[in-house]
Parts: C-alpha cells; structure tokens; sequence
C-alpha cells in the first residue's frame, strides 16, 4: 500500500535527501548569526519592551 | 540627532479597549458552550432535543468560539497595544483597525449562527464554510497591511522579537488558511473539499497542527516576550535565546503536521517526518518556556504577591507542559494509546486553559488599569480567580487523564480465550462517565473564575478614567542610514518587508517538504478497484452526517491493531476514501469507529438507534435525533453536488446529475421497504433514509469481490 503510494511519486528519493541539506543549512546559519551578534546591539533590544532606560541605550 | 528632532504622536488606546472587551465576552460565550458541551458528554438530556443544540454542533462552536474569538481578540489586544510602543508609532491607518475589529466580530456572529445551522466543511479548526472563509481571508490581509504600514513608519529602527512572532504568524496563518480552504462551492452555503481522502486528511492537519501553533501559539509568545518583561519591570532572561526560539520554532513546526495521523492510512513516511520533527520541537518550545520564566530571576518575590505575574507564571509552565507532551504523544507507541481518547481532550485544555486562558488573563489585568489609569479594583478577587482558574485547570485535564488510559486499557483487554473482553464499545464509555463529570466540574470552576474577572475589570475600568490616547515621543529614523561593518542579521532586522519574507520561506520550506509529495500522489486514480463513488442517496446521507457533526464523536479510521481490527474490522485502507470529500476520519471516539458499520446491523436498528439511542444500546450517551425520521431532506441542489463532484474528478457518468434525482428515488424507496418489513413506516424523502443508506454503505466497497458486480 505505501509502497504503491511512494512509487507514483517521480524522484522521491531526493526529498529526504533536500529535507537534511536545508535544515542543516538553516540551523549553521542561525547559530552564526547569533553568536557574531554584538553585545551592545542585544542590550538594547532587550530593553525596548522596557521604555524607562530605553533612552539613554536608544542611539540614533 | 538631538531632542529638537524628536516628534510627539499617541498611541490609541480604544482598539485596544474594543479588542480586549470582546476577548472577555466571547470568552464568556466560549467557555459557556464549552461547558454545555462537557455537560452533554454525562447527560444526553443537555442536548436539549433539537438539531441546533446537540453535542455535534455545539462542539464545533465552542472550539471556534474559543479559538478565533477569544483568543483571536486576546491576540489582537495585544498587539495592537506593545507594536506602537516598540516601534515608537501609532498603528498605521486607524480606518484599518476599525475594519479589523467590526470585521473579526462579523465573523464571529456569522460562525455563531451557521454552526448551529450546520453549515459547516466539519475539517477542524475550520469548519466555517466558503462565503466566511473568504471573510476572514480579506479581514486578515487588513490586519497585516495595518502591520506591515505600522512598521513602515517606525521610529525605532530594530524589530524587536515579539514582532517578529507577530510578522510570523500573520503570514503562515494566511498560508495555513489560503491552503486548507481549497473548495469548490455547490450553493452559498455548501462546498466540496479540492481534496480528497488521504490527501485532505494530510493538508487539513498540516492546518489544523499549524493553525496551534501560528495562532495559539507564536502570537502568545510574541506577547510573552513583551508582556513578562514589563509585568516583572526587567528584560528578558535571553535575547540571543529568542532568537533562537523563534527561528527554530517557525522552521520546524510546519514539519510536524503528520504526527496527528500515526498509524491511520496515512503514507508511512509523511508519519516518520511528522514524529522526528514533533521531538524535535521539544527544544526550541522548552527554550522558549525556560526562557520566559528565567525572565523573572530575582523577581520571585513578585510572583508571590502580583495577581499579574502568578497568572502569566503558571501560562508559561503550562506552555512547557503542553508541548513537554506534544513530541511524546507523537512518539507512535504513546499515540497508540492517547489517540480517539480523551487524552487529547485533556493535552489541548492545558495549552488552552493554562496557555492560552491565564496569559489572557494576565495581560489583561496588567493592562486594564493602565488603559483606566488606575489600579486594578481587587487583588483579592484576581488571587480568587486565579486559585479558582488553577483548580479548574486540575479537575478538567486529570480526570481526562484518567479517563483515556482507563478506556484504552479497557479496549485493548483480550479474554483467556483471545476475544475482547469489553466488546462493546459501550461498556467503555459508561466507565467513563464519572470522569466526565468532573471535567464538567472543572470547567465550570475555570468559568466562574472568568465571571470574577468581568467583574473585577468593570469595576476597575469605573473607578478610572479612560485614556483614549497616550502621548509619547521620539526622533523619526534618519532616511540614510547605513552603517558599515553592520552584521548581515542586524541589518535584515530593520528590513521588516525583507524579514517577512525570510520568515515565510522558513515556513514554506517544511509545508513544502509535506504537502508537495502528498499533493503529487495520484490519489484520484483508485488502487482498489471495487471502491465507487457515493450514489446521489449515500451521498446526501453523508452531507447530513457532515451537517450533524457525526465526526466529533465517530472516527471512520481502523487502525492496524488487533484491538481495533476484532472489535471495527479490517483496518483501512487509503485508497477506500478516494471519493471522500472532505475526509471523515475524525480524532476523538466518543463513541465507536464507523468506517465498517456497513452491513453490521439491518436499517431497522438504524432506525431506532437514530431516534432513541438507548433503546438500542442502554447507557448510551449519544443525542437522540427523533426530527430526523421527519425532517424532509431538500435534494433540489443534487444535480449541482453532483456536477460539482465531477469537476472535481469523481467518475460519474457524463449527464447523471440529471439522473442523480431519479436513483435517488430508487434507491430511498428500497430503504423504505426495508423498514416497511421490520414494520417500521417512514417517508422516503425524510433525512433518516438518506443517512441509513450512507452509514450502510461505510466500509462495505472492499468486501464485494470484483467479479460478483454486475
């Protein structure tokens, strides 16, 4: 039965093969994006929600 | 840039009001037929006698209900109240929200009186039909111009991540819906899914797995991460993390869609890849928990006092709990114990009740005076809703707990001599019973804990005054701004166009990865040769089983366990439900598998099961449905079904819509003559004929040998 089903499907082979290569790359590419985020610009989107101190971190 | 630059603007406050008010109404509303619902599953008398109010419709409403009207407005609440003020502007086009909110009502009225009616697609989460779909479709793309304006006219420049959790889910959620609502219209109220059998089995829980997490679970989050922070008055635990937690979360929920269908007909692989994916969310949800609850290291103290916080404390946990259990009620053997049973009923209300409900909760107290300018009217009262909420909680999801392994164990329990030793499905059931009146028990605590609230927020919003604006200020963004040796993901995080776009891929790569192959499956062809379309009277039979919610409590979905093949039959089969539009296969048994009951009684035990379930089977607790031996049928949209169908791809004959009215007649008065010798007496154009004939039909195709067809 899912034999049958998986045989109608042309190239299936390719399908687990793209699904690891694009989460792989997903995830490298989040890592070193946020391990080369600088300390000063996560200061200061961590105090957005925050509006007293926001101010004085808000650069322009 | 220097304070002579700065420009004052405000922030409204009254969509805000507008949004949260009908958060607390119509989460009243919701609730209330949640609790009718709960009530009708102990005594079937709730069902108060008439098609309207019975449990098959009125479960459909209270899911809707509570979903899209009260969290939806909880959602909408709040983001209309943290996006001005984390992007320094107001929102974009006030004419906009308006639309947005008077929009999202309308169709909360129109899903309040056309579920009841029975217009409904019966496909979960969405059951609105075509004309409402549409709707929503147009009243969504409002709120995400209104959005996306807002963010265009920012006066911060970063996006801060709770934004990235709204930009998130408006566009999957479009996705989602856009995708799920293929259907071809056969009048105003009625249409065909584009889909059939197993593949509008894969899409509709691509969609309804989905709609959890874009709906009830990412906007929640987006709101946590602006919320928490300002309740506890520190920043979150961590920002890097966040980050993290979004990215991973949206990439890899869209993966997991087919953990809802384990071990039914459903291809082999899209199952694996819906497990892996379902474990492997674990991380990225429990990041996400822990990260939000660190949040409020060394403010513990606060939980203690802060009515706000202990609300939004345990909203958290119970998010952790919630998706603690999701990946390991996807692991196969643990599904084959908690699925069709209440299990689920009980996982879904810790996300709902816990999640969803107390974050609301928590929002809300903590915004509600600062829209009044006031304080909150009681503590005293919000720490009795919360204990009354919390304890709700407990006697809703234990009990359920208790309630699916019980019946589980039960129904899978084979004698010394190899039969079933419960097989009657009935017998189950009634074991159950008390345990649904303490569900009902619970809901009803959870309930009047929401009633303290109402109470409580009107009395705090009279002792204020309200601030339809508030004032702020800040410089507008420099028109040039680019700043050398910026790192390439701060510079896509002022981008918000750009942003929503990398967002969208990251979705659509693993909606892709299932739905693609699922859709290149040529299911129309029939690999089983004796399966046939419905006739015009089977037909209008399970339009009626569709309209009556049948599938809330019936699965048709044998699933290939010894267990379930002595007590239904041969398991099923993907290619029986090729002529299936929508798929029935239903998630909860409350009452027995149907796919084989075909055959298994005469018309007559139908007949008399219909009108007075109990008379067939003692202690039932299914609605009797006595209008449906009277009720006329209206078959004058047959021929239009049918033609329909037939663009659709089911194989009837060129010309039988016009035949279709003809073999109806035949074939209803052949039921007739049925009953007639069991000495039953019925009209042949009464809805109970057209519903025997289909609940014969079930699951019958694969017993009839090819050649004895003439």
């Amino acid at each position: 039965m899912y034999k049958e089903i998986l045989r109608s499907i042309d190239n299936i082979e390719i399908y687990p093969i793209l699904s690891l290569i694009l989460f792989l790359l997903f995830f490298v590419g989040m890592f070193i994006w946020v391990v080369n985020t600088p300390k000063a610009h996560i200061e200061h989107m961590e105090s957005l929600p925050l509006d007293d101190d926001d101010a004085k971190i808000n650069k322009p | 840039m220097n304070d002579s630059t700065l420009e004052r603007f405000q922030y409204d406050n009254k969509i805000v009001k507008y949004f949260g008010a009908a958060t607390i109404i119509w989460g009243l509303v919701g609730m209330l037929v949640g609790l009718l619902a709960a009530t009708q599953l102990f005594l079937p008398e709730a069902n108060l006698g008439n098609p309207y109010t019975t449990f098959g419709r009125i479960r459909p409403l209270h899911t809707n209900a509570v979903i899209f009207a009260f969290v939806g407005n909880s959602i909408f609440a709040g983001v209309y109240y943290s996006m001005p003020r984390l992007l320094k502007t107001p929102m974009w086009n006030t004419m906009l929200s308006w639309v947005h909110f008077w929009g999202w009502q309308l169709i909360i009225v129109a899903a309040a009186i056309t579920l009841p009616l029975g217009l409904t697609t019966s496909k979960e989460y969405a059951e609105l039909e075509w004309p409402i779909d549409i709707a929503i479709a147009l009243i969504w793309v409002a709120f995400g111009a209104n959005v996306i304006g807002t963010l265009i006219t920012r006066r911060e420049r970063h996006m801060y991540v709770a934004i990235w959790f709204y930009l998130g889910s408006i566009v999957t959620v479009a996705v989602l819906h856009i995708f799920n609502s293929f259907e071809l219209p056969v009048t105003f109220f009625k249409s065909y899914s584009a889909y059939a059998g197993v593949q509008d089995a894969l899409v509709q829980w691509w969609y309804g797995h989905n709609a959890v997490a874009f709906f009830l679970t990412t906007p929640f989050l987006g709101m946590m991460y602006y919320f928490l922070p300002k309740a506890a008055n520190r920043p979150v635990y961590s920002y890097k993390l966040s980050i993290v937690h979004f990215w991973s979360l949206i990439f890899i929920y869209m993966w997991a869609g087919p953990h809802h269908l384990l071990y039914t007909a459903l291809p082999e692989w899209a199952q694996v890849l819906g497990t892996a994916f379902s474990v492997m969310l674990l991380a990225p949800s429990w990041g996400g928990m822990v990260n939000g609850l660190l949040t409020l290291r060394g403010a513990w103290d606060k939980v203690r006092v802060d009515p706000v916080l202990k609300f939004m404390v345990v909203a958290v946990t119970a998010y952790g709990m919630a998706t603690f259990e999701g990946p390991l009620l996807s692991l196969k053997n643990v599904n084959a114990i908690a699925h069709y049973t209440d299990w689920i009923v009980g996982h879904v209300h810790i996300g709902g009740l816990g999640w969803n409900g107390f974050f609301t909760f928590g929002m809300l107290y903590w915004m509600w005076p600062r829209l009044f300018k006031t304080t909150i009217y009681s503590t005293k009262l919000a720490n009795t809703h919360f204990w009354l909420g919390t304890l709700g909680i407990v006697f809703y999801a234990l009990p359920l707990y208790v309630s699916g392994l019980t019946q589980f164990l039960m129904l899978k329990e084979f004698n010394e001599a190899g039969r079933l030793a419960y097989p009657n499905f009935l017998e189950t059931v009634i074991q159950i019973v008390p345990m649904y009146m303490l569900r009902a028990f619970g809901g009803l605590l959870y309930l009047s804990g929401a009633v303290i609230m109402v109470y409580n927020m009107w009395m705090t919003s009279k002792q204020g005054v309200f601030q339809e604006t508030e004032e702020d200020q800040a410089p507008a963004l420099a028109k040039a701004y680019n700043p050398s040796g910026e790192f390439w993901h701060r510079a896509w995080e002022r981008k918000p166009i750009f942003f929503t776009i990398l967002a969208t891929l990251a979705i659509a790569i693993g909606g892709a990865i299932e739905i693609i192959p699922t859709i290149l499956i040529k299911s129309n062809v029939p690999t089983i040769t004796a399966v046939k379309p419905y006739t015009p009277l089977e037909l209008e039979g399970r339009d009626l089983y569709i309209a009556n919610g049948c599938v809330g409590c019936h699965s048709q979905m044998i699933r290939p366990f010894r267990s379930e093949t002595e007590r239904y039959g041969e398991y099923s089969k993907a290619g029986e439900y090729v002529y299936d539009r929508p798929f029935l296969w239903g998630s909860k048994r409350t009452g027995p598998d149907l796919h084989r009951v075909g055959g298994k009684y005469p018309d007559s035990w139908h007949y008399h099961h219909m009108t007075d379930p109990r008379s067939m089977s003692p202690g039932s607790l299914m609605p009797p449905y006595p209008w449906m031996t009277t009720n006329v049928l209206d078959i004058s949209d047959l021929p239009a079904k049918i033609r329909t169908l037939q663009k659709l791809g089911v194989p009837y004959a060129d010309g039988f819509d016009q035949q279709a009215t003809a073999d109806y007649e035949k074939q209803a008065a052949k039921v007739v003559a049925n009953l007639k010798d069991a000495g039953v007496e019925v009209a042949p154009n009464t809805e109970i004929v057209a519903l025997i004939a289909y609940l014969q039909r079930l699951g019958t195709d694969i017993k009839q040998k090819p050649t004895a067809t003439n």
